[in-house]
Order: structure tokens, then sequence, then C-alpha cells
């Protein structure tokens, strides 16, 4: 058992080297939610206007960040910025980029379909109260629609952050990028270590996503059981 | 953007296009069947494998696909399985799917009202006519915007395999830029080769919510 | 002395800590019509669900024919084709034609010869007026109409006797006789046993032989129904009938 498998973790520096992988991770998949998410609740907001032309603007952008899979638009992004705009990013920062205009979209039809759910007769009588449009937002109806759309956005932000999975694939130095660098460099020792080292990931992944899902589901219990009376 | 250079490229695409469509179509099959076994064990509430059910849910709905690819692919030979690429690729499609697929099937049972549950319990019918009768006939018209919305989201997730070096639409594009170094081109038939499978989808799905949510069935 | 069908004995009923039923304990005889009635909150139609195995109880014991009940699911799936019930929401199949509604019970739980039980579904559709919707779905009718199908729905098992909660509750006003009508007929002319969780007074009235008179999970009297109507033992319940005003 000299060479057990699992020791790969254990070996010098390997198992702070995947901690500092997944910090960086965590803190692409937290700053694109953090802006993808305030840009995507104005433009939720903004799709509830009359105005044709906005709304459909806004529309494409959705379908269009919708349609084309995630790992693609990396790559649109990652390919098309530098060469036809020359306008170079680093990877980590681009990536967060992406990801946040990415959020948004997805965060825009959450919002605005919580919005329209929320009842007529509330926004009637917000403004039978003499409430500005901005006013009736601010106070009536974001406040009533959070409430229903907080399980979807944290089901999204499970989501941000599996895909995050894909940032390997742009050289950012994230847990999977160097998981791949430990297992390359302790092949010889380790011929198991693989299997430990996409272990131990998948284990990190489930971890931080479990509770996010377990307490999205449990809201979404409480909002039913709610409308249920 | 020069045509010729996509003119040259179809028949690659082509086949990546086809590639697409097959791993997609068996993955989305897979799923749909492990779904709905997984749903109707947590239906039925079968004793042990209702749990491990649940389990394989959560472990499958909170890891992303990449990991459970690298696993089968790189990891599962290690303790002497080996799959090949568009093996593992299938196989790790339908691990994610089938809880994707048992949710929505779920998801269509649990709307079914209480009140019509009940009505069926006061004939007298058994958990099972009641499945067989109320449940299933009402509940899978119900989960067909969310069946709807995860074969969209399966085939998206078949972008992913070009990390298996599965040749399908992403990796063939990645390719093709790797050795010609013409990205514009092949990222633009990339993504219309997309929008060509997953726009008229997208417009089902959209019809599938607003019939579903206006009601086809009356009380 | 008629025979007894139905008998509650020392029944409570707790929802966590919220004590929702309060020692409950009456009989039913063979065609006996009793009106559950008393305030909205007062557990009427929860006690009438645990008639029926569908909310359970903490304490006390239910009686059919004699036999005590073993509130498990599985007893409960097989009493059920003996005791008929109907909901305030109908609750049609919407999936299934009119005919398959009633067909449903008694060829499947009953396992009964499909072609005898349609000729007297048809039979009782005629006596209900809805004989020429016997093909329709549950969407082309009425609510007038779905509530008189689930109650031919419930009679093609041949229950040994009813219950019926608040079944006029959701219907207009002028759909409302046409359902009354059929169970005052099923009680008067097949003198079928009933127990009826009603708001409407003058029906209770017409219709029942005894009144169990709730307030908060609590049977506050049982009164015979003339006495109940004209000098009711009980303040509360003398509040109860001038409120309805009827």
């Amino acid at each position: 058992m000299a060479h057990s498998g699992i020791n790969v973790l254990l070996e010098g520096d390997n198992f702070i080297r995947l901690l500092g992988g997944l910090w960086v991770t965590i803190k692409i998949a937290f700053t694109s939610l953090a802006f993808g998410l305030v840009l995507g609740v104005l433009l939720g907001v903004l799709r509830t206007f009359k105005n044709r032309l906005l709304r459909f603007v806004l529309r494409i952008y959705l379908e269009f960040f919708r349609v084309v899979p995630t790992v693609v638009l990396l790559f649109l992004f990652y390919y098309i910025l530098p060469r036809q705009l020359n306008f170079n990013l680093p990877a980590n920062e681009l990536a967060t980029f992406v990801f946040a205009l990415w959020v948004a979209a997805e965060m825009s039809d959450i919002v605005r379909g919580a919005l329209i759910s929320v009842p007529k007769h509330q926004q009637e009588s917000g403004k039978a109260i003499g409430l500005s449009r901005w006013q009736l937002y601010r106070y009536v109806l974001i406040p009533q629609a959070f409430s229903l759309e907080l399980p979807a956005t944290i089901n999204l932000a499970t989501r941000v952050i599996k895909t995050t999975s894909i940032l390997m694939l742009i050289s950012v130095m994230d847990v999977i990028n160097i998981g791949q660098q430990v297992i390359e460099a302790n092949n010889h020792t380790y011929p198991n270590g693989v299997f430990w080292v996409y272990g131990i990931i998948f284990l990190f992944y489930f971890l931080i996503d479990y509770p996010l899902s377990w307490w999205a589901r449990r809201l979404e219990k409480k909002g039913l059981e709610r409308e249920n009376g | 953007m020069s045509w010729p250079i996509i003119q040259q490229s179809l028949p690659m695409f082509a086949k990546g296009f086809e590639l697409t469509l097959w791993l997609s179509f068996i993955g989305i099959l897979g799923s749909i069947i492990v779904g709905i076994v997984v749903s109707m064990v947590r239906l039925f509430k079968i004793p042990v494998l209702h749990q491990l059910a649940s389990i394989y849910v959560e472990v499958s709905r909170n890891t992303p696909l990449l990991i459970q690819l690298f696993f089968l692919y790189y990891a599962f030979p290690v303790i002497g399985i080996k799959l090949g690429a568009e093996l593992s690729g299938i196989i790790g499609l339908i691990f994610l799917g089938g809880s994707y697929m048992a949710e929505g099937f779920s998801g269509g049972f649990n709307g079914v009202p209480k009140s019509q549950v009940e009505s069926g319990k006061a004939i007298g019918l058994s958990r099972f006519q009641l499945a067989r009768f109320v449940i299933f006939p009402q509940g899978f018209s119900k989960s067909v915007p969310a069946l709807a919305a995860n074969i969209i989201f399966l085939i998206k997730e078949t972008s992913i395999f070009t990390v298996i070096a599965i040749p399908e639409l992403t990796n063939t594009a990645l390719d093709l830029i790797g050795m010609y170094y013409r990205s514009n081109e092949y990222l633009f038939v990339l993504v219309v080769a997309y929008a060509i499978i997953l726009i008229p989808l997208s417009v089902i799905l959209t019809y599938l919510e607003k019939r579903v949510r206006y009601g086809t069935f009356g009380n | 002395m008629a025979e007894e069908i139905l008998k509650v004995e020392n029944m409570h009923k707790y929802y966590g800590k919220k004590h929702v039923l309060h020692d409950i304990n009456f009989s039913v005889s063979e065609g006996e019509v009793v009106t559950l009635l008393g305030p909205s909150g007062s557990g009427k139609s929860t006690l009438i669900r645990t008639l029926n195995g569908l909310e359970d109880y903490q304490e006390g014991a239910i009686f059919f024919q004699g036999t005590k009940i073993n509130p498990d699911e599985k007893h409960w799936q097989q009493l059920r084709q003996k005791i008929g019930m109907v909901f305030q929401s109908y609750d049609l199949f919407p999936n299934l034609k009119v005919i398959d509604n009633i067909l449903l019970g008694p060829t499947k739980v009953q396992g009964r010869n499909k072609e005898e039980v349609e000729s007297e579904a048809h039979q009782l559709l005629a006596q209900v007026g809805l004989e020429e919707f016997a093909n329709a779905y549950p969407r082309q009718l009425s609510g007038g109409q779905k509530q008189r199908v689930a109650i031919v729905r419930a009679l093609a098992l041949h229950p040994e006797f009813m219950l019926f909660d608040e079944v006029t509750a959701s219907l207009d006003p002028e759909m409302v006789r046409g359902v009354l009508e059929i169970i005052e007929n099923l009680a008067k002319n097949d003198n079928m046993t009933m127990i009826v969780v009603t708001h409407e007074m003058n029906f209770a009235q017409q219709i029942a032989d005894r009144v169990l008179f709730l307030e908060d999970g609590n049977i506050l009297e049982q009164t015979p129904a003339d006495q109940f109507f004209t000098d009711p033992q009980t303040d509360r319940a003398k509040e109860f009938l001038d409120s309805m005003d009827f």
C-alpha cells in the first residue's frame, strides 16, 4: 500500500494547490453571478415595459445566449474579442465577462416571469395610491417578485458553478486544470491518482452545489404550501 | 469572413452535425428511460430503491457533466473499465439527463391536484390503479414542457463532449480552428449548426409551455 | 332499531400540536341522514374526510358495520368502494370521458362485467338527466353537470353509505337545486344512508334526520333535525342558525 492512490492528494502541496484552483473557480462563479444578476434584474424589468423594439432586442439577446451552448459562447468571445476588436482580457476576466452576460440573459427571463406573475390587482392598487412607475417597481412589484424568483435564481447559481468546469478549455487555472497538472506530475508514483484527483474534484462540486439545491428546493416547497394555503 | 473556407469545411461539419444528433438522440432516449424508472421508484416509494434514487438524483444534478465524463473516460480505466470516448459520452449524458428527466416526470406527477388523487381513492382505486388511471395520464402531459426543456439542455450539453475528443460539432470547429487558424468562419458555421437544431425545438417548447399554462384540460 | 352502519368513538385529531377534532362520538344507523353543521373552520370537512380515510386521526376508533377499521391505507382502500364520497370540487378525471369516469371504479376496483355496469351507468345518467353526455369529456360540462356525474360515479360502486362534502359550495346558485334534488331523491326514495356537510340550511332541514353541530372541532350537540331547527339546545347553535338567516 506504499503507493495507494489516495496519497496523491496528501503528497507535497497537492491538496493546497487543488484548493487554490477551487478558489479561482468560486471567484469566477460568484463575480459573474454578482454582475450578471444585477444586469439581469435591470433587463428583466425592461422586458416588462411596453416598448416593442426594446422588448424585441432583449428577447433576441436572451434567445442567443440560450440557444448557443456555453462552451461555444466562451470560444466566441475568446477568439472574437482579441482578433476582431483587439480587446485582450486575461482568461479569468474573459470568462467572468462571458458568464456575467449569460447569467444576465437567463436572469432577465426569471425576473420577467416573476414580475408578470405578481397579481394584477397589486399593480392597480399601487397605481391607485398614486405611485409612479418607478415607485411601483421599487416598492410593490420587485419585492413581491423577489420571493417568487428566489428558487430559480439559486438554481441558476448552481448551474453557473457547474458550468465553470468548462473554463479549463480556455486555460483558466481552475480546479480541474490544476487537477490535471497534479495527475500528470504524479503519474509515475501514483498511477491510480487520476481516480482520486477527479474524485475529490467531483466531491468539491457536489459540496458546493448540493446545499444550494437543497435550499432552492426548500423554498419552492414553502412557496407551494403557501399557494395551496 | 471567407465563403470558400466555409464551403470547404461543410463536409466535416456535416459529420459533426450527424454525430451530435446521433449522440443526443441516444442520450435523450436513455435519459427518458432512466427518468421514467427513477420517477416511478419515487412515486411508489419502493423501499431501498427509493433512497438510492434520491442519492443518484442529487449526485447527478449537483456535479458538472465535464467531471462526470473525465471520471468515466480517464478514471474508470484505472479500475479496469475501458469505455472509449463515445460510450463514455453517452453514459455520461444519460447519467446526467436521467435525473433531469426524473425530476421532470416527478414534477408532472406532483402537479396532479391532490383532490384528483383523493377522488381516485374515494372510488377505491389501489396505489397502482391510481397511478395508471389518474396520475400518469394527467402527470405526463404536465411534465411535457420540462421534458422539452431538458431535451434542449441535453443537446447543448453534448458540446462538452469535446473535452474527451469526440468529434461532434464543437470539437469539429475547435479542431478546424486549431489547424487553420480561421476562427470567424468556423465559429459562424458552428453557431448556425446549433441554431438549426435548437431554434425549432425552442419554438416548440414555448408553444408547449403556453398550452400547458392555459390548460388544455378543464376540470 | 335499524342496524348501526358507522360508529365513531373518542376520536381525536391533531395537526402537529393543533388539536382539530376533540373527542368525537356518534353513530349512524341504516337509512339515516345525518348533516354536519357549523361555522367555517369548525372541523366538519376534516371530520367527514376521516370517515373515508383521507385524513388520519391520532386517538379513538371508527367502526364500520360493527367492525373496527384498521386505519392503514390498504384497509381503507378495500373499504372505500363501500363508502361513496363526493367532493366540493367534483374532480372528475379530465382525461376520461364521462362514461369512463363512471366505469373506472366498478370495472377496475370491483372487477365487474363491463357491459352490465355500462347499462347501469347509462340508467344512472338518465336519472340525473345527463344521458346524452356519456361520451363527453368533463371540460364540456357545466359545474352542476360535473357534480351530478360525480354523484353517479360514486353510486355506480353500490356503496353502503355516502359522504357529501359541501357538494354545492362551488356551484352557481341556479345549479344548486338540481344537485340537491338528486341527493334528496337518494335519501327519500332509495333510503340511502348518508352524512352531509352543507351550508344550505333549507336543504339540511328538508333532508336531515339528525344534526351534529360542530364548533372548534367539538360536537356541541346531536339533535333530531325537527328539534334542531326549531329549538336548538345550545346557545351557540341558536346564534349560528340566526346568523344563517334562512
